[in-house]
């Protein structure tokens, strides 16, 4: 801080603000989120780590070649990258301050994240009728746990959605409810990389093993 | 930082030379961008199931090697087009967030899997060749040295 | 079913030592509410303090709770000494084994989680923003939500204390011992809820301290100027949000195998137990680090305070931390090189151990070189702090021995082990909060601390500590190994004895420094200081003491990282006009509301009292949402209460000179 000290020796150093700085408010709310979304993350890594050290202990029940269905898992994939894309077509409608056109584009990606949902639901239901529920083996507990934390991460941004679908009705795009968009729309994307994770180490690996 | 104060250039003294300006709060993507993302995800998707569920490739172990490879692409492109991931937004904190939690996560799973992978080798029966008879008394003397012929066997 | 499992046999009735002190309990708290109705304070207390965003009171706040909980943990340690004192000859002692077991449980959880963890988080609550020239922290209504969450957790533990039991498992709960099979009363889902619902709060609260020191430093405060206790603040706030998401996760998979019949940890269909141990650890050691380095910042402040100088080797000293933050994620194993990885693994992880003690080591140094010819003020904070540089070092050099594995196989899960970590945390942790508490208590109230009454402590403490571990130290190397309830070699007693004394002494350094609050907060008036008793160096002292709810006037501007030490030379003068209206976020019930539901969860799922569960569940989501369609969180003070503030301060200056 070279010219800082320059100026100390030529003039008094001015040691506070004459003006009260206007600290935006919600400056640190995306940081702030990130680091959460970070925090997440590691709750992820340690699922995913779980299911590493104990997914092949299948105690003589059955494995991922019988349970799963790939074609299903691949639906279920488009659905999520679908709704990224509308979740992102939402963003930008809301950058032009287009409420209806926002509204319209929240709406089609929480239809998406429900049928998401619900073909997981649908997935989970057929395992745990063909005797291969949580309790059934180490390995069936560490899928169902990691997919399943996955999915309670989806129904709580699908909540989330239709909470600020309602703010934003009410409201408009105010700055706070863009900066809660803002949020939400990481939190979305955010969950499509962990499902990335998902599909690639749980399904395709484990039908591949 | 400072950054955060509006009228902190008035001053100009000591900033750090990365807090430099103004960051607008998040980046944003435009539609051709997400477009670019959007297509790129369903190719680094579409390609993975397709050589699993067709076997192209006949040999799994190539076959998990290159998924792989295409799941950290993926994440790759989603963390740029569609989280806007770059080393600039936040004055660089969004990233360096990020690198250390990609260090933490590679640390969980590697050392779990290092450490687990060798105390089943010395401590289940089944899966230690040399292992005879009570394992406890065992530990010390001969297994040690099976582990260290294991440690090539790992990442 | 309405109360779950919750019945008259859960009550501890046939234990009278229990009874005993749920009467004291009961009277107690019946006299707090009554005294407290009696002189109309709820109200007070409901507006000032419990939905107070302030982060000044919030922090207080944690320190009341830690201190509250610090008396419950250390009235468990009493009674592990004098049952371990006892219990020879074949006497059973006065504990059965049942509730030796919940009180070597209860002790350890309570002294990490509920003592330490809300002292270290009060005291960077109270100070960080002071020193980085901010109004408050970045998410003030998160910070108060944590508090209460952390208030929570620890409602939970106590509660446990009455009604059924805690775990009796050791304060990390390995199973399979922690699993349904083994125990399957109420012990470990007290543990598992109460560390849920804190746990939160903790990750939080982290979040919400780096946002502030990122975000909210004063203009000109570059990384490197930050205060050497605010970067150690910001690196044990890292190590929070990047460990406990992992004690989160682990907990989450030890209870669905309590509650949903998962076999992860179990011993049957797959399981391994030892995969806990490896989890838990991973965030287990980033947490000892979490705990002692805020209190490296307070030893750096207060040795270069109390000797006058600009601490020595400012960059090495932040760089040390960052080194210490990061080598904390690779040591983990050497908690379990027992348990059998091999050499391979076990030497890797035993030479990182040993490395983390370089930045350690370097850190001493920088202290001594601070106060190598310094005119050194031999003050409380700073005896204190030359006794951690004393105790630490030998409970370092312990560690460094636990570290090399040969030796850790003999030395393990002995009473070495159990000297070798109080060692630490009392000569690292406890001592720098006590060096903190006797240092900013006048930052906080505006009056010193009784110099007799902190002196005796002070001695107590030392004489009572060393007596107290050193002979565990020497039976640890005769091979005793710790949470015993009996012993049968009667030559072994005598150092249970010592070891005894040691803790009723330390108990009358507790008794003195309770003393020294009383008589400190009696005589108020007589210790009074102006904004800057002990001649500081950094920005928290430039404002009054108590600071006005606002913090500072004016937004300072930072040119160097002692800064007030360097507006102090450079001939600052306080401005005396120009005040203007102060933007502040304001206050909200919402975060008690929601700690309260959490809390109400938690009780509900370890008494299995599952529609409690599920309702209070949907009350917090719901109000969480009802929460977020409160879009008016903040209010201006009023330009005229700035000046009325601060022209009083500016007739109290004027009279003090």
């Amino acid at each position: 801080m070279s010219s800082a000290t320059a100026n100390a020796q030529a003039a008094p150093r001015a040691y506070h603000l004459p003006e009260e700085p206007h600290l935006h408010e919600g400056h640190s709310t995306s940081l702030g989120f990130w680091m959460y979304l970070m925090s997440d993350c590691l709750i992820f890594a340690i699922l995913f780590a779980t299911y590493a050290v104990l997914g092949g202990n299948f105690a003589g029940g059955p494995g991922p070649k019988d349970l799963f269905e790939l074609p299903l898992i691949a639906i279920n994939t488009a659905m999520l990258l679908f709704s990224s894309i509308t979740y992102g077509f939402a963003m930008l409608a809301m950058e032009k301050n287009r409420v209806s056109a926002t509204q319209g584009w929240l709406f089609v990606t929480l239809l998406f994240g429900g049928a998401f949902l619900f073909i997981e639901l649908y997935e989970f239901s057929n395992l745990i009728h063909e005797g291969a529920g949580p309790g059934r083996s180490a390995f069936l507990s560490a899928f169902f746990t990691l997919v399943g934390t996955h999915g309670l991460h989806v129904t709580f941004g699908s909540i989330w959605l239709i909470t600020l679908m309602v703010q934003v009705a009410r409201k408009g795009l105010i700055p706070a409810n863009k900066r809660r968009l803002l949020c939400l729309s990481m939190f979305w994307h955010f969950l499509d990389v962990i499902w990335i994770g998902v599909f690639t180490f749980v399904y395709l690996m484990g039908v591949l093993r | 930082m400072s950054d955060a104060i509006h009228p902190h250039d008035a001053h100009g003294h000591g900033h750090d030379s990365h807090d430099h300006g103004h960051h607008e709060e998040g980046a944003h993507g435009t539609f051709g961008s997400y477009m670019i993302g959007f297509g790129l995800s369903v190719i680094l998707t579409a390609i993975p199931f397709w050589l699993v569920m067709s076997n192209a490739l006949g040999d799994p172990r190539l076959t998990g090697i290159i998924i792989i490879a295409f799941a950290a692409v993926q994440v790759i492109v989603h963390m740029i087009y569609f989280l806007h991931m770059n080393t600039r937004v936040e004055g660089g904190w969004s990233f360096m967030a990020m690198a250390l939690t990609l260090v933490l996560v590679v640390i969980v799973l590697a050392g779990s899997t290092w450490v687990m992978y060798h105390m089943n080798n010395n401590m289940m029966p089944h899966a230690a060749m040399d292992m005879t008879g009570d394992m406890s008394s065992e530990m010390n003397a001969g297994h040690d040295m099976s582990t260290m012929a294991n440690m090539s066997e790992m990442p | 079913m309405i109360f779950g499992r919750l019945t008259w046999d859960s009550f501890p009735w046939e234990e009278p030592i229990v009874v005993a002190t749920f009467c004291a309990v009961v009277l107690g708290g019946a006299a707090v509410v009554a005294a407290l109705t009696y002189f109309k304070l709820w109200g007070y207390l409901w507006k000032e303090w419990f939905t107070s965003v302030d982060h000044k009171k919030i922090g207080i706040m944690y320190m009341v709770l830690g201190l509250i909980m610090f008396l419950r943990g250390f009235a468990d340690a009493i009674m592990m000494r004098l049952q371990q004192a006892l219990a020879f000859n074949g006497s059973e002692g006065y504990l059965n084994a049942h509730h030796y077991d919940q009180v070597f449980t209860a002790h350890g959880v309570i002294m990490i989680f509920f003592v330490a963890m809300p002292f270290i988080t009060g005291l960077m609550n109270y100070i960080v923003p002071l020193q980085i020239g901010a109004r408050d922290v970045s998410f003030p209504f998160l910070n108060n939500f944590s508090f209460w969450m952390t208030t929570g957790g620890a409602v939970l533990v106590m509660a446990s204390l009455f009604l059924g039991e805690f775990a009796q498992t050791g304060w990390l709960a390995y199973p399979p011992l922690s699993g349904i099979d083994y125990s399957p009363a109420t012990g470990v889902d007290y543990y598992i809820w109460a560390l849920q619902v804190a746990g939160v709060g903790t990750t939080l609260s982290g979040i919400n301290l780096i946002a502030t020191i990122v975000k909210m430093r004063a203009p000109g405060m570059s990384l490197m100027k930050m205060p050497v206790f605010t970067w150690t603040s910001l690196c044990a706030n890292i190590l929070i949000v990047a460990s406990f998401p992992i004690l989160t996760a682990t907990l989450i998979l030890l209870s669905l195998d309590r509650y949903a019949g998962t076999n992860f940890f179990t011993n049957d269909f797959g399981g391994n137990p030892m995969m806990y141990v490896n989890l838990i650890w991973i965030w287990g050691h980033p947490e000892v680090y979490i705990l002692i380095l805020p209190l490296f910042g307070v030893f750096s402040e207060v040795t270069s305070t109390f000797s006058g100088k600009r601490l020595f080797g400012y960059t090495s000293m932040v760089y040390a931390t960052c080194c210490i933050m990061v080598l904390s994620y690779l040591v983990w194993l050497h908690h379990f090189f027992t348990m059998g990885s091999g050499a391979s693994v076990n030497s890797f992880f035993g030479i990182t151990t040993m490395i983390i003690s370089i930045p350690t080591g370097a850190k001493l140094f920088n202290w001594l070189f601070t106060m190598y010819r310094g005119r050194v003020r031999f003050e409380l904070p700073m005896m204190w702090t030359v006794a951690f540089m004393l105790t630490f070092t030998v409970g370092g050099m312990t560690g460094v021995m636990l570290a090399v594995p040969p030796a850790d196989f003999v030395l393990h899960n002995s009473l070495f082990l159990i000297a070798h970590f109080h060692n630490v945390i009392i000569g690292g942790v406890l001592f720098g909060l006590f060096a903190a508490i006797n240092y900013w208590w006048p930052k906080a109230f505006g009056f010193k601390l009784n110099e007799f009454w902190g002196k005796v402590s002070f001695w107590c403490w030392q004489v009572g500590f060393w007596m107290a571990f050193t002979p565990l130290y020497i039976l640890g190397f005769m091979g005793v190994t710790r949470r015993m309830r009996v012993f049968d070699d009667p030559s072994l007693q005598i150092y249970f004895v010592i070891a005894a004394i040691g803790a009723a002494i330390v108990a009358a350094g507790i008794g003195a420094m309770l003393l020294q609050f009383a008589i400190s907060i009696w005589k108020r008036d007589e210790l009074k200081v102006e904004g800057d008793p002990w001649d500081g160096r950094t920005l928290e002292w430039a404002t009054s003491s108590p600071p006005p709810e606002y913090n500072f006037a004016f937004t300072p501007v930072v040119y160097d990282a002692d800064s007030w030490a360097d507006m102090k030379k450079n001939g600052y003068q306080r401005p005396l006009t120009g005040y203007q209206a102060i933007h502040m976020p304001s206050d909200t019930g919402s975060g008690v509301i929601l700690a309260a539901l959490s809390t109400i969860c938690g009780f509900a799922l370890i008494w299995y009292m599952w529609w409690l569960a599920a309702l209070s569940f949907v009350g917090i989501v719901g109000f969480a949402i009802f929460h977020t369609f409160n879009y008016k969180r903040d209010y201006y003070i009023p330009v005229e209460d700035v000046t009325r503030t601060e022209e009083e301060r500016t007739r109290i200056l004027a009279a003090g000179v």
